[in-house]
């Protein structure tokens, strides 16, 4: 189990000595280019088309980033179960290029609908895939399957069904050389990676505890407009259904959580918690908690305490914090302090000094993929994802739960196949209210 | 410089007597019906001062000069920087329904409902730096205009962004050194949070000590959002004792912010530093097209508000609201 369970270290430094890889392959471009032809999987200098599966602002921002990323890939598909949304993105990406780059998607290429996904893929060489996450094991599949390279934003699936379809995908992806980049974007950004290469140099001795927050005032919410059917509410307002979004300890914390096991280096063993929904109770907030409080406990005996809220008017806090045997972290200050309390190290770059994590992820995915790399996020983006389901699991039901049950639960929330007709999984009573988990009552499946 | 002032006075008040209600020139608090929040707003006298700041100053920058005289008339401002209370109010829309009802004594005859909101943003806006009576931030000039529009529409009186010439009239409160105290740094953390006393945040608003017009942090804490567009030729192009002076602008960029912040060096506080804003404030907004509401990478950005004593009409203050 602790083998399955730990993280493979080999995994950041094969991305390290990749970006070496990237300049010596680079340079080996320059002097000799046959000698490029012989590398497996390169994709040389050849234009790389781009397909973008799921349009609202992330996807449109990711296709901007990867536009930017290299100068020879062009977006030649899109698609959205609704038309209007890959309009405004199309019209959205033009405007940000303002001419500087011509951005042209023929309208017999830009896909409407449930299996629009299948065509846009079909198209391309690298595919983003940014619809609400409770698509995504069968989008990776298919992009997988046809040989695509892969940005994926997190999380990367809403229930254990999906989450094991993406772990044998990410197998298949490693064996295939295609490059997995997932969108938790903290492993690409410079002040993360810097202090975690200290924590593993011993800066704060072994972690024995931490806290990881994502505490604010929540995110959008769509009302339900009239002549909409059940199925297309809950797909414009889907960051309130777990079939779709996950809950907000998915969709949002999970970029903490994930932090606490890269840092400690290890997947948590079980969690227990509690949550509810205190405020954010109303008819167009569908059936996820406001807050989620978990104690996770990872096999090295380390306990994180995993905090979201989203409430107005309380403590907003987005943070890492860790204590090890020697001292203690935290990031968003960037300081690494001793038992005492002295500081023993400082992150020196200030505010917006780093480069954009989000641009960053996109240069070392084209990178890799020019130059025959391979970038494999996918695991740990299922398992990192797999945490959150479990976190959300146990204050669902009030028990203590493993990582390992979470793993092989039953629980299914997103369906098999979808179309306009389709019941929604979830549906609401005559008061317009969907089912709410209650702890101790509701069932660990 | 104050007779002039109080001259001045006196003509608009003999001008505008019979069209205007006068409210007096008493500083006053603004009472938010259904909350526990309230804005002090302290009357700024009208006046003429010297604007910009001479080549000899330290810190000095081109763009402050040539020094200029200006006349500002007499208005209202906020003496501290609106808080993240009030601020999330606007975002959260939550308190709508306390709008005052419009009488005879409205400045403002729009209706809240009209006014357009700011969307709730994906990542934490305030970066864990405390949000009780700490400063908003990260918001775009045009939120801050629109936050304006909204306090309006909620109280019935009319509010908007100063101007960059009140902002500087204001910030010197009679001055003429490159702070309101005078000119030695070493007298600036008694006034001002900067990047030397700052612990690397924002601060609770008001805890420093205020100017001699009971304005508080105008040096430091957050820079603030002034009208203006950012023109840097624009103090050559004026007139002597040019009155209310504004570089009116449809271009999102650059405007200016003012007053200097938590994270910058003294010479940046100082009462003629102007700031140019910029797209790069944005930086890392990961959404396409980027958020018109929020700047992901302007944690050092805020906003004061001010209520002219002179109201202009319905057509006039929607232009101060960003309507074209």
């Amino acid at each position: 189990m602790t083998k399955k369970k730990n993280i493979n270290r080999n995994e950041g430094e094969s991305r390290r000595s990749f970006v070496q890889k990237t300049a010596l392959a680079t340079s080996a471009i320059l002097t000799m280019p046959l000698g490029v032809e012989s590398m497996a999987n390169v994709q040389g200098d050849k234009k790389l088309k781009l397909a973008l599966v799921g349009c609202g602002g992330r996807g449109s921002g990711a296709t901007v980033q990867a536009l930017t990323a290299d100068e020879n890939v062009e977006l030649v598909a899109m698609a959205d179960a609704f038309g209007d949304r890959i309009e405004r993105s199309l019209k959205g990406i033009q405007e940000h290029f303002d001419g500087e780059k011509k951005i042209k998607v023929k309208e017999k290429n830009r896909f409407v609908g449930f299996d629009a996904y299948k065509k846009a893929i079909d198209l391309a060489d690298v595919v983003i895939l940014t619809t609400p996450p409770g698509f995504r094991p069968y989008h990776f599949e298919y992009a997988i399957n046809n040989d695509k390279h892969v940005f994926m934003e997190k999380p990367v699936a809403t229930d254990p069904v999906g989450i094991r379809k993406v772990l044998e995908m990410a197998k298949i992806a490693k064996s295939k050389k295609l490059n997995v980049v997932v969108g938790l974007q903290r492993h690409y950004q410079s002040k993360y990676i810097d202090l975690k290469q200290r924590v593993d140099a011993g800066a704060i001795g072994k972690i024995r505890s931490g806290q990881v927050y994502w505490n604010d005032a929540g995110v959008w919410v769509k009302k339900r407009k009239p002549g909409q059917s059940e199925l297309e509410y809950q797909m414009r307002n889907w960051y309130y259904f777990n079939w779709l979004c996950g809950d907000h300890i998915l969709e949002q914390h999970i970029h903490n959580i994930d932090v606490a096991n890269w840092f400690v280096g290890e997947y948590p063993e079980s969690a227990q918690g509690m949550g509810g929904r205190q405020v954010r109770n109303g008819l167009d907030h569908g059936e996820i908690f406001d807050h989620h409080f978990v104690e996770f406990t990872y096999p090295s005996g380390a306990v994180i305490s995993s905090q979201c809220r989203h409430i107005p008017g309380t403590m907003s806090r987005v943070d890492e914090v860790f204590q090890g045997t020697k001292g203690s972290l935290e990031i968003g200050k960037g300081e690494i302090t001793d038992l005492e309390g002295a500081t023993q190290y400082k992150y020196p770059k200030k505010w917006g000094e780093d480069a954009n994590p989000y641009q960053v992820e996109h240069d070392k995915l084209f990178a890799s993929i020019r130059s025959g790399g391979v970038i494999a996020d996918a695991e740990n983006g299922a398992k990192s994802t797999l945490s959150a389901i479990l976190g959300r699991m146990a204050t669902y039901t009030g028990k203590k739960i493993t990582f390992e049950e979470a793993l092989n639960s039953q629980l299914h929330l997103m369906p098999e196949t979808l179309t306009w007709d389709s019941t929604p999984p979830t549906l609401p009573d005559e008061n317009g209210l969907y089912p709410i988990p209650t702890p101790g009552k509701t069932k660990f499946i | 410089m104050m007779p002039s002032r109080f001259f001045l006075y006196l003509t608009l008040v003999v001008l505008f007597q019979g069209m205007y209600s006068l409210k007096g020139q008493e500083s006053y608090e603004e009472k938010l019906n259904g909350v526990d929040h309230s804005i002090s707003m302290v009357f700024i006298e009208g006046g003429s001062f010297i604007m910009g700041s001479p080549k000899t100053q330290q810190g000095h920058f081109g763009d402050e000069g040539p020094q200029h005289e200006v006349t500002v008339s007499p208005f209202w401002m906020s003496t501290v920087e609106i808080t993240w209370d009030l601020y999330s109010l606007f975002v959260s829309r939550e308190w709508d329904q306390y709008q005052v009802v419009k009488s005879v004594d409205s400045e403002v005859s729009v209706d809240v409902d009209a006014v357009s909101g700011a969307t709730t943003p994906y990542v934490e806006m305030s970066f864990g730096m405390g949000t009780d009576n700490y400063p908003a931030i990260c918001m775009t000039q045009l939120a801050a205009v629109k936050f304006c529009e909204w306090l309006s529409a909620m109280t019935g009186h009319f509010y908007r962004l100063p101007t960059e010439a009140e902002w500087e009239y204001a910030a010197r409160a009679g001055s003429s050194s490159a702070y309101s105290f005078g000119d030695d740094i070493n007298v600036l953390g008694e006034y001002a949070w900067f990047e030397g006393n700052s612990n690397e945040k924002y601060q609770k608003v008001g805890t420093k000590k205020p100017n001699a017009w009971g304005l508080y942090d105008m040096h430091g804490n957050v820079a603030e959002w002034t009208l203006d567009q950012y023109v840097p030729s624009a103090y050559s192009k004026r007139k002597k004792g040019i009155e209310n002076p504004q570089e009116v602008g449809d271009k999102v960029y650059p405007k200016v912010v003012r007053g200097g912040s938590w994270m910058d060096a003294p010479s940046r506080l100082r009462s003629a530093a102007r700031r140019p804003s910029s797209k790069n404030w944005k930086k890392r907004d990961p959404q396409i097209p980027k958020s018109k509401w929020w700047h992901t990478d302007a944690p050092f950005v805020g906003f004061r508000i001010v209520r002219p004593k002179q109201i202009p009409s319905e057509e006039d203050q929607k232009k101060y609201w960003n309507y074209k």
